[in-house]
């Protein structure tokens, strides 16, 4: 399971807007690179990225090879309740890599 | 004694006492940190714990730090307090009476692991071997670099300078051609640093991946066209000497990012 980490403020005022940020370590290769005898390294990514507040997707993003390794994403939210926000990475091969942190606003 | 004769022995004399103070105080302040010849956005990233791609590494060289070996049952920690290892990774290459020769810090990381762990050692450039590398390195960030050249390290040393010295390649430069005379020139689109190690294991954009000072070494020679010598091997340990001597009084920087 690549490693993740993710950062979501302990607590925010009821409608301030607050920053949310995930990343995950993943080599994201793009298919063109070789190994040290000549051999053609295959495409191996994170197809998708997804972020839910209160069971609501808020971000989806489907990545593609062209993006770098180790995948980052900044993004904000603007939450009128407190609750769970979760994150959900998909590689190609179907593995999911999951992390969630609360929320709560005041 | 004539007067060239009480000139020379004062310039040794200078020498030595340069080269004393030097290693207990920070240096001159003509070296630079390869921080200085990043862009700003780079910069930014590198400061930045929580995106700097670097410090994946590091969590999980903590996570292995405290990992039990199944072979001795025992962790890094058995041996060593985490809150006393601060400035364990400053003073490598060393030279290690148990071994005879100069060695550096991840073949010490090894050493731990064959001799205490009694576990198998990590490849050089493996991920674990890194982990541990920059977790080591990441914990003396901040303080000043600060390498022992003198008494059996000597030779080392004077081999390692050799080497920065040396001509090589089909292009025929020495690391000095680049990075001592051009240090701040322009070399297309890039800027040619000082080469220094004080941020090493670095996360470089250009390899999307953590890599090790002697990683950096063979890309630099085959750069040059020059056959790169093996990781670990004791041509890089005498020259990673040198690189960390000369930038004596560079902060750690660990895990920085680099183009």
């Amino acid at each position: 399971m690549p490693n993740s980490r993710i950062k979501v403020p302990e607590s925010a005022k009821r409608g301030a807007v607050v920053e949310i940020r995930a990343m995950i370590m993943h080599p994201m290769e793009n298919g063109f690179n070789t190994d040290t005898q000549g051999t053609t390294i295959p495409v191996h990514i994170i197809t998708d990225f997804v972020c839910r507040f209160l069971g609501e997707e808020i971000v989806r993003v489907k990545l593609e090879p062209g993006l770098a390794a180790n995948p980052y994403f900044a993004f904000y939210l603007k939450p009128k309740r407190g609750g769970e926000v979760e994150f959900e990475w998909t590689d190609q091969d179907g593995s999911v890599t999951r992390a969630s942190a609360m929320l709560n606003v005041t | 004694m004539n007067r060239k004769g009480v000139a020379i022995s004062v310039v040794t004399q200078l020498l030595v006492a340069a080269q004393t103070c030097c290693a207990a105080s920070p240096a001159a302040g003509a070296e630079r940190s390869g921080y200085e010849f990043l862009s700003p956005e780079t910069r930014r990233l590198q400061d930045d714990d929580f995106a700097n791609p670097g410090m994946f590494w590091v969590d999980q060289g903590r996570t292995l730090w405290a990992r039990a070996e199944p072979a001795s049952g025992k962790s890094c920690e058995s041996c060593h307090q985490q809150s006393r290892m601060a400035a364990s990774a400053i003073g490598f290459p060393k030279y290690s009476a148990a071994v005879g020769h100069l060695i550096n810090l991840e073949q010490q990381i090894n050493r731990c692991r064959s001799e205490h762990l009694k576990a198998s050692p990590w490849a050089y450039e493996s991920q674990e071997l890194l982990a541990m590398t920059s977790f080591l390195s990441h914990l003396a960030k901040g303080r000043a670099i600060e390498v022992a050249i003198d008494g059996e390290a000597a030779e080392s040393f004077k081999r390692g300078r050799q080497f920065f010295y040396q001509r090589r390649g089909q292009l025929n430069l020495s690391c000095a051609n680049c990075h001592e005379q051009h240090a701040g020139d322009r070399l297309h689109g890039e800027t040619i640093s000082q080469g220094q190690t004080n941020g090493f294991p670095v996360y470089r954009q250009l390899w999307q991946t953590l890599g090790s000072t002697h990683r950096m070494f063979a890309w630099c020679n085959e750069a040059v066209r020059a056959e790169p010598y093996a990781a670990g091997s004791r041509e890089y340990v005498d020259l990673e000497l040198y690189e960390r001597w000369r930038g004596r009084g560079l902060k750690v920087e660990s895990p920085a990012v680099r183009r």
